[in-house]
C-alpha cells in the first residue's frame, strides 16, 4: 500500500514536471523572513517552519529563501548561485563569469536529492572576485550585465542570486521540501526571507520560484503586479531584460535600479506604493516636493495591483504592502527580532513569547537595519 | 456653361404636410440649399447639400430628411460612387480636390481590433466610487536619475527639475487656429481646458487676446507660416510646440485664402487683411535634424527654459527613427499625428493615402526609443482619431502618455462631420468666420458640452482602469499585456507589440 502511495505520487510529480514552464495555476501566495538586530546568525529552520506552517497558501509549484551572513569566510566574495541545465551550459556560463570575475571557487550547492528533485537540475555555487573596478557603481552594472548575460540562456540557465554574503536557494517544490532539499538548516544568517508559491499568471519553474535577487537585493512577493507591462518597458530603457516569466522580477529589477541610484530604502518605498495625489498635495515642503517629484520622474516603477513584499538587503529587512493594503503581512517584535508573514500564526510558532504584533499599513514601508556595530555590516 | 455631370451626394426630402413656411432651414444652411420659390414654397438645391444635418436639426416640425444619393449610374465594388464623383469633378474643374477632418476610408482601424484585461480572482478590481483612481498626468522632460539631498529622514530635491506641465486627465484639445475655427469655438475649447485642467492648443493661429485668461493651460504653436510668433507669445503658452506636419496632411502646408483673413484674423496673425496665410510645407529654416535642434533651443533660449518644447509630426513610414532623431534634437514632449487626424483644409488625395494609423505609430515609437534608452525622458502625445475613452486608453497601453482630441471634441460642439471645413459655410458656427454662423457657439455653452464629454470619458477611464486593478494612469503607459488582438495577423500583432487574444500573461 505505502508503496503504491509514494509510486502514485512520482507519478504526480512527474507529471508538474513535464508541466512545468507551461501551466499557470490561479490563486496567491505566503512569504515570511526575520531579521535580529544585532547581527546574530540564525539556523535555517526558523525560516523553514515558518513557511511550513503557512503550507495552505502554496501549492508545490515553487518555494525558496534567502540568507544573509551565511557566507562569513567568504563575505567579499560575489555568491553566484545558479540554475543550470547541464553541464555544457555550465561552461558557457563560467566563460561569461570569467568575462568580468576571476572566479576562486566554484562546486555543486550540496542539496539532498530524494523523490521528485531526483530531476532537479544543476545548481551551482561560485564565489568570484571583480576583475577590475574603475569607479563605484561599475560593480553594480557588472552585476547587472553579468546576470542578465547569463539570464538570456533561461530557462537552460539563470542566476538566483550573485551579492556578498547573500544565497538564494529556491526551486519547484513545497516549501519544506526546498528547505530539506538545499539542507537550509546548514546555514546560519543573520537575516531569512522564503516563500511558498502558488503561481497565478506565469509558470512554476525553477527559475521562476522566489526570492528574485539581483545584487545586494533579494526579494519575496505575494501578489500580482498589473503594472507589469508598464513597469518592464520602463526598465528596459536601464538595461534590464525580463527574461524569468514571473512578475516579481520587476520588482526585483525595479528596486535595484532605484538603489542603482543611491535612493535610500524610504525613497524606494515611496516609488514602489506612491502617496496618493490627494494624501500628497496635504504633505508640507519640502517633503511634498519631493514626493511629488519621485512620483512624476519614477510613476513607471509604481507597482500597481495587491502585493506584499520582503526584501533582504545588506543589514536589513524592508517590508512593504500595495497602496489599498490587499494583500496580508504581519509584523511581529520581540526583543531585538523583527518577524515578517503572510500569517501571524507563523510568527507565533517561531517566537511564540512575540511582544508586538500588528498588520502593515498599505503604502507604508517598515525598514528594519541592524546596528551599525554589529556582525551583518561587511567592513 | 456646360451642364455639370457630377450628381448631387445628398438628397433633401421635405414632409410638406409638416413644412410651416418658417423658413428656420433658409436661415440655417450655411450653404444656400434651401430657397423660396416665387410660389412661396421652400425648395431644396440638393447639390449644395453637405449633409451637415443643421436644417434637420432645428427644423421645428420635423419636416425634413437627407439621404445619401446612391444612385448615380454603374458604379461597382471597385469604381465606387465617390471614385466617379472625383472623376467627374476634376473633369470639370482641373483641381485638387479638396476635403476636411480626417481620412474616412476603410483601411484597418486597429482600435477596434485590441480589447483590454480585467481582473478575475487573483487580483481584486478596484471600485473607483470608493477608492482613489488616479488619472492625473505629467508633460515635459524627466532626468533618468532624481537628485536627492540632504541625511536620511530630511531629504528635499537638489536642485530645479525640468518645467513640466500637468493634465488632470491624459487628454487634451489638439491644435484648431482662430482662422480654421471661429473665435467663439476657440473660447469654449480655451474654457472647458481650463475647468477641466488639461490643456488647448492655438494651432498656427496666433493668440486672440481674448484667451488672455486661459493662458495656464494654452499650448502655442509655432508652425511653418510663424503666424503671430513673437516673444509675447511664446511667454503667454505653457508649452511651446513646433508643428512639423499634420496627420491629414503629411508634407503639405497650409492655405488660409485670403477671403477669410479679416480684420481680427489678420490682426491675431500679424499680416495684412485680405493676404493669403501660406505655411510653406516644409520650415524654410530646418531642412535636416540640426536645423530642428537649433529651432528647439532658439525656442528654450527665448523662454529662458521655462516651457517645454513639443514637436508634432504627422506618423509616416519611417516614424520610429525620425521621433528618436527629435527626442535628441532635444524636445521635451513628440506629437504623433496619425492617419485619421482632422483638418480644416486638405486635399483629398494627400488626407487619404499618405501616413500610419496612431496606434502602429506610438506603438514603434515607444519601443524604438525604449530600445534607445530615451523613452523615460520624455513625453509622447498620440493624436488622429481617438473616438472613446476605450481608444484613448488603449493607446496609452500602446505607449503614450496623452491624447490629442480634435475631431472628437469639434463633435461634441455640434459638428456632424460634413467634411466642408474649407469651404467657411459651417452651418454649425464652428468652422467659419461669419459672423451670423459664429454666434452659433456659444462659448459658455460649448464648454459645458466639452466638459461633459470629457468628464464622461473620466467616468470610463476610471471603470476601466478599476476593472483592471489599477490605480494609477502611470502604470497604465505602455502597459501591452493589458491588451490583446483579435483578428490581427502576426506581423501586425509584433508591430503594435500586443498578444493574440487567447495567449495568457
Amino acid at each position: 500500500m505505502v508503496c503504491g502511495v509514494e509510486e502514485m505520487a512520482e507519478r504526480r510529480a512527474d507529471d508538474h514536471q513535464s508541466y512545468e514552464g507551461k501551466i499557470r495555476i490561479p490563486s496567491g501566495c505566503a512569504v515570511a523572513g526575520f531579521i535580529n538586530k544585532t547581527g546574530e546568525r540564525v539556523n535555517g529552520r526558523t525560516i523553514a517552519e515558518m513557511m511550513a506552517l503557512m503550507k495552505e497558501r502554496s501549492n508545490g509549484l515553487g518555494a525558496g529563501y534567502a540568507a544573509y551572513g551565511i557566507y562569513p569566510d567568504y563575505r567579499r566574495a560575489y555568491a553566484f548561485h545558479l540554475i543550470l541545465a547541464d553541464h555544457q551550459t555550465r561552461e558557457e556560463v563560467e566563460a561569461i563569469l570569467a568575462r568580468n570575475f576571476r572566479i576562486t571557487e566554484g562546486h555543486e550547492i550540496p542539496v539532498r536529492r530524494t523523490g521528485r528533485n531526483k530531476k532537479a537540475p544543476l545548481l551551482w555555487r561560485y564565489f568570484c572576485d571583480p576583475l577590475r573596478l574603475d569607479r563605484d557603481s561599475a560593480l553594480d552594472e557588472l552585476l547587472l550585465a553579468t546576470t542578465m548575460r547569463i539570464n538570456r540562456l533561461a530557462p537552460r540557465a539563470s542566476v538566483m542570486s550573485c551579492g556578498q554574503n547573500l544565497g538564494v536557494f529556491k526551486g519547484v517544490g513545497d516549501p519544506e521540501e526546498i528547505a530539506e532539499f538545499y539542507r537550509i538548516d546548514q546555514y546560519h544568517g543573520y537575516s531569512w526571507i522564503g516563500h511558498g508559491r502558488f503561481p497565478t499568471n506565469t509558470p512554476g519553474w525553477w527559475g521562476g520560484a522566489h526570492p528574485f535577487s539581483l545584487g545586494e537585493i533579494a526579494v519575496v512577493h505575494n501578489g500580482e503586479l498589473s503594472s507589469y507591462g508598464t513597469n518592464k518597458s520602463v526598465l528596459e530603457n536601464f538595461g534590464y531584460e525580463l527574461s524569468l516569466r514571473t512578475d516579481t522580477e520587476v520588482m526585483a529589477y525595479a528596486i535595484h535600479h532605484l538603489r542603482r541610484q543611491n535612493m535610500s530604502w524610504p525613497m524606494v518605498a515611496k516609488v514602489l506604493a506612491p502617496p496618493h495625489w490627494a494624501e500628497l498635495e496635504r504633505m508640507a515642503e519640502p517633503e511634498r516636493e519631493l514626493a511629488a517629484a519621485l512620483r512624476r520622474i519614477y510613476g513607471g516603477l509604481l507597482m500597481n495591483g495587491p502585493f506584499s513584499i520582503i526584501v533582504a538587503f545588506q543589514g536589513g529587512l524592508m517590508a512593504l504592502n500595495d497602496r489599498l493594503k490587499l494583500r496580508a503581512l504581519v509584523a511581529g517584535t520581540s526583543g531585538t527580532g523583527l518577524y515578517l508573514a503572510s500569517e501571524e500564526a507563523a510568527i507565533r510558532q517561531v517566537c511564540p513569547r512575540v511582544e508586538e504584533v500588528w498588520p502593515l499599513p498599505g503604502g507604508e514601508a517598515l525598514i528594519c537595519c541592524a546596528e551599525e556595530e554589529s556582525a551583518c555590516h561587511v567592513a | 456653361m456646360p451642364r455639370s455631370l457630377v450628381p448631387p451626394e445628398f438628397l433633401v426630402h421635405r414632409d410638406e404636410g409638416r413644412c410651416t413656411k418658417c423658413k428656420a432651414c433658409i436661415r440655417q444652411c450655411g450653404f444656400g440649399v434651401h430657397a423660396e420659390g416665387p410660389d412661396d414654397r421652400i425648395s431644396a438645391n440638393d447639390q449644395r447639400c453637405v449633409n451637415c444635418q443643421r436644417c434637420v436639426v432645428m427644423c421645428p416640425t420635423g419636416a425634413l430628411k437627407i439621404t445619401a444619393n446612391k444612385e448615380i449610374g454603374r458604379e461597382n465594388a471597385y469604381w465606387s460612387a465617390e471614385r466617379l464623383r472625383e472623376i467627374w469633378r476634376q473633369a470639370e474643374s482641373g483641381g485638387a480636390i479638396l476635403t476636411s477632418m480626417g481620412c474616412d476610408r476603410n483601411y484597418p482601424v486597429y482600435f477596434d481590433h485590441l480589447l483590454l484585461n480585467a481582473s478575475q480572482v487573483t487580483n481584486p478590481s478596484i471600485d473607483p466610487l470608493r477608492e482613489p483612481m488616479e488619472i492625473r498626468t505629467f508633460l515635459g522632460r524627466k532626468p533618468e536619475k532624481l537628485s536627492i539631498a540632504g541625511p536620511p529622514g530630511e531629504e528635499r530635491l537638489a536642485g530645479p527639475l525640468p518645467p513640466e506641465v500637468r493634465l488632470e486627465m491624459p487628454v487634451m484639445f489638439a491644435a484648431m487656429s482662430f482662422g480654421s475655427i471661429s473665435k467663439n469655438t476657440v473660447l469654449a475649447l480655451a474654457k472647458a481646458a481650463k475647468r477641466m485642467g488639461i490643456m488647448f492648443n492655438t494651432g498656427e493661429g496666433g493668440m486672440n487676446p481674448a484667451l488672455g485668461p486661459f493662458r495656464d493651460h494654452m499650448i502655442v504653436q509655432v508652425a511653418s507660416g510663424r503666424f503671430g510668433v513673437d516673444s509675447a507669445y511664446l511667454e503667454a503658452g505653457r508649452i511651446i510646440e513646433i508643428k512639423i506636419g499634420q496627420g491629414a496632411k503629411p508634407g503639405i502646408g497650409g492655405h488660409l485664402p485670403g477671403e477669410k483673413v479679416n480684420a481680427e484674423i489678420a490682426r491675431t496673425r500679424g499680416i495684412p487683411t485680405g493676404a493669403d496665410a501660406i505655411s510653406p510645407a516644409p520650415h524654410h529654416d530646418i531642412y535636416s535634424i540640426e536645423d530642428l535642434r537649433q529651432l528647439i533651443y532658439t525656442l528654450k533660449e527665448a523662454t529662458d527654459y521655462q516651457k517645454p518644447v513639443a514637436v508634432k509630426i504627422a506618423a509616416v513610414h519611417n516614424v520610429a527613427a525620425i521621433a528618436s532623431g527629435i527626442v535628441r534634437a532635444g524636445a521635451d514632449i513628440v506629437v504623433l499625428d496619425g492617419l485619421r487626424g482632422g483638418t480644416g483644409a486638405a486635399p483629398k488625395m494627400i488626407r487619404d493615402h499618405i501616413g500610419l494609423p496612431v496606434e502602429l505609430a506610438i506603438a514603434v515609437v515607444d519601443r524604438r526609443l525604449r530600445e534607445e534608452g530615451l523613452r523615460e525622458q520624455v513625453s509622447l502625445v498620440a493624436g488622429g482619431g481617438i473616438r472613446s475613452s476605450a481608444d484613448l486608453l488603449k493607446v496609452i497601453c500602446l505607449g503614450a502618455d496623452a491624447a490629442y482630441l480634435g475631431t472628437a471634441a469639434l463633435l461634441a460642439l455640434g459638428c456632424h462631420l460634413c467634411q466642408r471645413c474649407y469651404t467657411g459655410k459651417c452651418s454649425w458656427g464652428i468652422a467659419t468666420q461669419d459672423p451670423s454662423l459664429t454666434k452659433r457657439v456659444d462659448p459658455e455653452a460649448g464648454a459645458d458640452r466639452l466638459v461633459n464629454l470629457l468628464t464622461a470619458w473620466q467616468h470610463e477611464l476610471k471603470e476601466f482602469m478599476g476593472a483592471m486593478g489599477i490605480n494609477a494612469l502611470e502604470s497604465m503607459r505602455g502597459n501591452r499585456l493589458q491588451l490583446r488582438g483579435v483578428g490581427l495577423p502576426q506581423n501586425e500583432l509584433d508591430q503594435l507589440g500586443v498578444k493574440q487574444a487567447g495567449e495568457a500573461m
